[in-house]
């Protein structure tokens, strides 16, 4: 760590990890509803349980992406973050909105719309928080000494995540119009700018652990940036297929949605031979894992995951079933949870000054979650194709189909426990790491 | 600068798609004109109590209870009126739905909204079962 102002990252990092335990408490929920043991219905019925588990999850990213922003930012423009207070006071405003949402959930306050159930009076905080944080850390870029690719590309993911909250905020009374804006927000952000933040963090870790050239890093960094958006843009449409929007989304969103794996092709080509390139003498290996593991797992699910339900001919039998949770579980983790662990778990020792990068605590929670994960992606998967082969192909009742189903999400409870075994080492791990400290500044 | 070309050139062709799609698309295939009161009374109490978290509707939501796009064509006006109004969880296979409680009106804007999306042209969702006996 070489600025004191560093240090306000951890607070977004611990955030990080409470939340995504807790995000992981409702999924159990959700299994076992699934299974057939909806025991909390009264209390914490489907819908508030998966509205949690969605929010929660964009809400620690967010706080992670964060993070990774107030730690990043100071380093690369090579000053001081222009106030701390203020990036505290954005911290617990974050957090209040965030808990406030989700409390809020188990009332019956919220918006009937996926991934944005946060309600409106909410969303105008959540509106004057992220302004606060894009305040913070534009001036602290405009002012420092350099304005590198990797904070430029960061520092504008960034800002169009936050302009593309707006879409989000607007009533629409056509179901077909509020859906159609609804992947202004939720599209745009996964498979746009969103690529862009995973980049930029991408891009410092890959600077940071492989030692290899800045000016090699970039150059990447700036490819994939294009990749993201000559494909990210119009392959929107490939949700604008079966909504009541005109048929040329099909030709249009089939084919830049099939190319959109070009860039996460792309990052995982690129992590990878910057690390065989590199000089591997980095003394926090965990952390590399970590990022070739974002590069490499987001490829899988977001990139194979994702094609292979994107060709409108098989969309329109896999659209709306448990074949997107498959797919949405592992892309999620790969390109935005390990990639915010990778800089949480880089960043922790620079900032305690404890180097407990060695211990087997990290290495279970690395394979534990990962292999967890993968087997969850796996039971959705085999849940997916037996769903849509009974009911779509074969003409059973949605619950018939349901029910037949069930056991599939016996094996999702067991992949998820190995999985929740790896984060419980993670967060232990990352809690016994401490406080941040001045002391663990370094001169370079 | 090919990439900065390119993503110009693509960004506007989404916006021009989008206009389109808005100005004439979606209001010619979603009968746009037969949005009455009582199916936007429908639509508030659909998002109000947040159905899409069990259910999926023009294919989006939750996994969890029946897709609802065309229930007024599998289930009919009544059945649905049913399930709308009744004062225990809803439930036929043992998962339950909250129990709602809806009065007549609220019921009936629910049917309305219900009918309309059955009508709108979705560009063949949902699929017709193919190895259907
Ligand atoms: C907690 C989850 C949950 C919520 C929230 C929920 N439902 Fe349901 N709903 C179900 C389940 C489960 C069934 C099927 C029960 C069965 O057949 O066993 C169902 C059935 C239905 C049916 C009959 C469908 C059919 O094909 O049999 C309709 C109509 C319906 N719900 C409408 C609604 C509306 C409108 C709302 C919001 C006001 C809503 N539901 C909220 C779980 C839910
Ligand atoms: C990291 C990147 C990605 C993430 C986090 C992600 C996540 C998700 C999520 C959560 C959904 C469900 C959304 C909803 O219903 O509201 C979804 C849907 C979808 N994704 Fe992705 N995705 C990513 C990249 C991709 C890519 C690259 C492709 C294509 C190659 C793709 C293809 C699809 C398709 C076709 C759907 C619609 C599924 C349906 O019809 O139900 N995704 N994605
Ligand atoms: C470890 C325990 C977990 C379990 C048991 C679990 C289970 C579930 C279940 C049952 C659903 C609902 C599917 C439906 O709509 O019926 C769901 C949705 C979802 N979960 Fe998880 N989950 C877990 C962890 C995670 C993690 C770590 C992430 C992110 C990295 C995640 C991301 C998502 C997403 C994006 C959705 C929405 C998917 C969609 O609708 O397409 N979950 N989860
Ligand atoms: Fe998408």
């Amino acid at each position: 760590m070489k600025y004191k102002s560093q240090k306000v990252a951890y607070m977004f990092f611990a955030l990080s990890i409470v939340l995504l335990l807790l995000q992981i408490v409702y999924g159990f929920i959700m299994g076992f509803a699934h299974a057939g043991f909806d025991g909390l219905h009264d209390f914490i019925p489907f819908n508030t349980a998966t509205a949690t588990h969605k929010n929660l999850l964009v809400v620690w990213l967010l706080s992670g992406f964060m993070g990774a922003a107030y730690y990043i930012i100071p380093e690369e423009s090579q000053r001081e973050l222009v106030s701390v207070p203020l990036a505290k006071l954005q911290f617990w405003s974050l957090a209040a909105v965030g808990v406030t949402a989700v409390i809020g959930f188990h009332f019956n306050w919220w918006e009937g719309r996926k991934f944005l159930e946060i309600p409106r009076p909410l969303d105008y905080l959540v509106v004057v928080n992220v302004l606060l944080f894009l305040g913070i850390i534009l001036v602290t870029l405009f002012k420092g000494k350099e304005k590198t690719t990797t904070a430029m590309v960061l520092a504008m993911g960034l800002f169009f995540a936050a302009l593309l909250y707006l879409p989000g905020m607007v009533w629409f009374d056509n179901q077909s119009v509020d859906s159609f804006f609804r992947w202004w927000v939720v599209h745009l952000w996964v498979e746009g700018v969103w690529e862009l933040i995973m980049g930029g963090i991408l891009a410092f870790l890959l600077i940071k652990l492989t030692g290899v050239d800045r000016e090699l890093i970039e150059k990447w960094l700036y490819v994939i940036v294009g990749l993201t958006f000559l494909s990210g843009i119009l392959g929107t449409g490939h949700h604008y297929y079966y909504i009541g929007a005109p048929k040329y989304w099909l030709m249009v969103g089939g084919i830049f949605s099939a190319l959109e794996p070009l860039a996460f092709l792309g990052m995982a080509l690129f992590a990878l031979a910057m690390y065989r390139k590199g000089e591997k003498n980095h003394p926090n290996k965990i952390a590399l894992y970590w990022t070739l593991g974002s590069a490499i797992v987001s490829f899988a699910g977001a990139g194979l995951l994702g094609i292979a339900h994107t060709i409108p001919s098989v969309n329109i039998w896999t659209h709306g079933t448990l074949i997107t949770a498959m797919h949405g579980h592992l892309a999620f983790w790969g390109a935005y949870a390990m990639i915010v662990i990778a800089i949480i778990t880089y960043a922790m020792p620079l900032m305690t000054g404890r180097k407990l990068y060695d211990r087997p605590a990290a290495h279970y929670a690395f394979w534990l979650s990962n292999i967890g994960m993968i087997g969850m992606t796996t039971a959705f998967a085999a849940a997916g194709v037996a769903q849509v082969y009974l009911e779509r192909k074969v003409g059973m009742s949605f619950m018939d189909a349901q029910k037949a189903i069930e056991v599939h999400f016996w094996i999702l409870i067991g992949a998820a426990t190995l999985f929740t075994i790896g984060i419980i080492y993670y967060a232990v791990n990352f809690f016994q790491h401490g406080l941040p400290t001045d002391e663990a500044l370094v001169k370079e | 600068m090919f990439f900065l070309g390119g993503t110009v050139v693509f960004f506007l062709v989404f916006l021009v798609l989008s206009a389109n799609t808005l100005s004439s698309g979606i209001p010619r295939q979603t009968h746009a004109d037969k949005v009455s009161q009582a199916v936007i009374d429908g639509k508030i109490l659909f998002d109000e109590n947040n159905c899409m978290g069990c259910h999926t509707i023009l294919g989006e939501g939750a996994y969890y209870a029946p897709e609802l796009t065309k229930v007024v064509d599998r289930r009919g006006a009544g059945f649905i009126k049913a399930v709308l109004t009744s004062k225990q969880p809803w439930t036929l296979s043992g998962r339950k739905m909250v129990a709602y409680g809806f009065n007549d009106k609220e019921a009936s804007d629910l049917i309305a909204f219900f009918t309309w999306i059955g009508e709108i042209d979705l560009n063949g969702f949902p699929p017709e079962p193919d190895l259907k006996k």
